[in-house]
């Protein structure tokens, strides 16, 4: 009887698991679907609009027609620009951080720092660039004001995940390079840093990433409406894929939606090849590690 | 030196926001600031109706992204097979990547039109559309947290569940999930956090109307949150206005809001590390 019994049991705790795997698959799907759909519509709807004219001449008409071109030089400016001056602080940061630093109360306000320098809304990035560079220091509405917001906002990406890939070079190769008679510096540059690069490109750019695809904090600090020529200085405004997407989405009525789905896919794109060279390079430097 | 730039970088951040959203707390009165009508023209600066906007569309958004969100942290850390999971998790990192004014861009032109016809809505653009999107933005935050935290409890934790009897199944539940509680907490505050300050994508589909959203149905309703206040209105003011200092006292609201939120995230990272436990 009790056999019976706790046969039937072990039965529907089986069902019961059965069951709850099909649910939590379900959940993962509703993830997952979603995602496909957004990429593949945007895809599929911005495909066709999207040919060498589309990528190489000025918009005409108020941008009912013609290309996009300011729009992608002015994102491509605007991510290298944050790259030199997010780069060399942040993995500075990171090495103070990683192998100098002790673990201090200061150490561990300058970590909480970097957290909420992280969750700081981009829009508010927006408005300190607007009140620091562009009304304090004077520089106006432009592309300096947008990059030096800009690589702000992707510092705390940066610092952490040097941080990390420094911290996960094993101490035997610091030990090893002081044994050796080099000095704290040396091992650093010769040694550690060539070791933990991989993590740092990744992690550089996971965070141009985000300076690529926001819009938020150039809304005030240099994207133009509607400029219909390229930026001369960088005391100049430019447009932005992430900006001209949602003037055109938004501001102007009548605009043709193949010229919209097109935008959207080449700002997919520009995001979406630095995530996959993200990912392919922490994949291929991680088979190829000696540790 | 240069890793105190970061501190320095949030100290000036928070100065420069004072700087500019200082004055409206004295050129307008508490009562007005407080008051239920967004009306700038007109005087009135009540952020009652964008701050329950932020909150009503940041709460659904939880509501949409928890369960998801952790049921596809177990599935994809306790559950799926090793091929599997190297497919699901890039995917979810690609969504991550995706800017969210590429989000917003579809939910105006193909998730508002749905939710318009098919529930019978009379617009599209509404809190709900926001919080929806907004889930999915908010989603990979909470997934890759809720699944380090599930990654962190002991294997002998579930070697022990399993010896007693109980069934994958109820060691996920009973013990595992339990076991990682202080992390899926820290994955939800995270997630809130990315939510709350959500500005392009929710803009575009909220419908940006700054009323009360005290009925039942204010979930269908257009909403205006605070950030999408500033967005929108911030091009358009003369500097050193009194609705330009408004804008920047909401942004030190907002900055204030993520820095509490944050810093009850932090303080259980923290309090798990030194306590040596889990990892």
């Amino acid at each position: 009887m009790t056999d019976r019994f706790n046969c039937r049991r072990g039965r529907l705790r089986y069902i019961t698991q059965k069951i709850g795997y099909v649910g939590l698959g379900l959940a993962t799907m509703l993830v997952i679907l979603p995602i496909l759909w957004v990429i593949g519509t945007i895809i599929g709807r911005g495909a066709p609009a999207i040919n060498w004219q589309f990528l190489t001449e000025m918009p005409r008409q108020g941008m009912k027609t013609g290309g996009i071109l300011p729009a992608i030089v002015g994102t491509l400016l605007l991510v290298s620009g944050t790259a030199l001056a997010a780069i060399p602080i942040g993995i500075g940061g990171a090495i103070y951080l990683s192998e100098y630093a002790r673990d201090t109360w200061l150490t561990r306000t300058i970590r909480l720092a970097i957290l909420n320098l992280a969750s700081i809304p981009s829009v508010v990035y927006g408005l300190f660039g607007l009140g620091l560079f562009v009304l304090f220091l004077g520089f106006g509405t432009s592309i300096l004001a947008g990059c030096l917001t800009l690589a702000i906002m992707t510092l705390p990406v940066i610092i952490s995940a040097a941080e990390e890939a420094l911290r996960a070079v094993p101490t035997e190769f610091r030990t090893v390079s002081a044994s050796l008679g080099g000095s704290r510096w040396q091992g650093i540059r010769n040694i550690i840093l060539p070791q933990a690069l991989p993590g740092i490109i990744t992690g550089v750019l996971l965070g141009l990433l985000r300076a690529a695809g926001e819009t938020a904090p150039i809304l005030f600090t240099v994207a133009a409406f509607y400029l219909p020529r390229l930026p001369k200085s960088i005391f100049d405004q430019t447009m932005a894929l992430p900006y001209h997407l949602y003037v055109i989405s938004t501001q102007v009525p009548g605009m043709p939606v193949t010229i919209q789905f097109g935008t959207a896919l080449s700002l997919l794109i520009l995001v979406l090849s630095m995530n996959t060279a993200a990912t392919i390079v922490r994949n291929y430097f991680r088979r190829r590690r000696q540790w | 030196m240069l890793g105190f730039s970061s501190i320095g970088f949030v100290a000036l951040i928070f100065l420069f926001l004072l700087k500019e959203g200082l004055p409206v707390f004295f050129e307008v009165k508490p009562a007005n600031l407080l008051g239920t009508r967004w009306y700038p023209i007109f005087d009135f600066f009540g952020t009652l109706p964008l701050i329950l906007g932020s909150i009503l569309v940041t709460v659904t958004a939880i509501a949409i992204a928890l369960p998801l969100g952790i049921a596809t942290a177990v599935f994809v850390r306790e559950v799926s097979p090793g091929w599997l999971r190297d497919i699901l998790k890039p995917m979810i990192e690609v969504l991550a990547g995706i800017p969210s004014v590429v989000l917003g861009f579809f939910g105006m032109t193909l998730i508002a039109p749905l939710i318009r016809t098919k529930l019978g809505m009379p617009t599209g653009l509404s809190a709900f559309t926001g919080a929806l999107i907004l889930a999915y933005m908010a989603l990979p935050t909470i997934i890759s947290v809720a699944e380090d935290a599930l990654d962190a409890v002991p294997k002998s934790y579930r070697d022990a569940g399993l010896a007693m009897g109980a069934t994958h199944w109820q060691t996920i539940w009973r013990v595992v999930v339990p076991a990682a509680r202080s992390g899926i907490v820290t994955a939800v505050m995270l997630g809130l956090g990315r939510a709350i300050g959500e500005t392009m994508a929710v803009m575009m589909v909220t419908g940006n109307a700054a009323r009360m959203p005290l009925s039942l149905d204010s979930i269908f309703r257009p909403v205006r949150t605070m950030t999408a206040t500033i967005a929108a209105e911030m091009g358009e003011v003369a500097q050193g206005s009194t609705h330009y200092h408004a804008l920047f006292g909401i942004g030190i609201l907002l900055f204030l809001l993520t820095f509490l939120i944050n810093l009850a995230a932090a303080t259980t990272i923290f309090k798990k590390r030194r306590r040596g436990g889990l990892r």
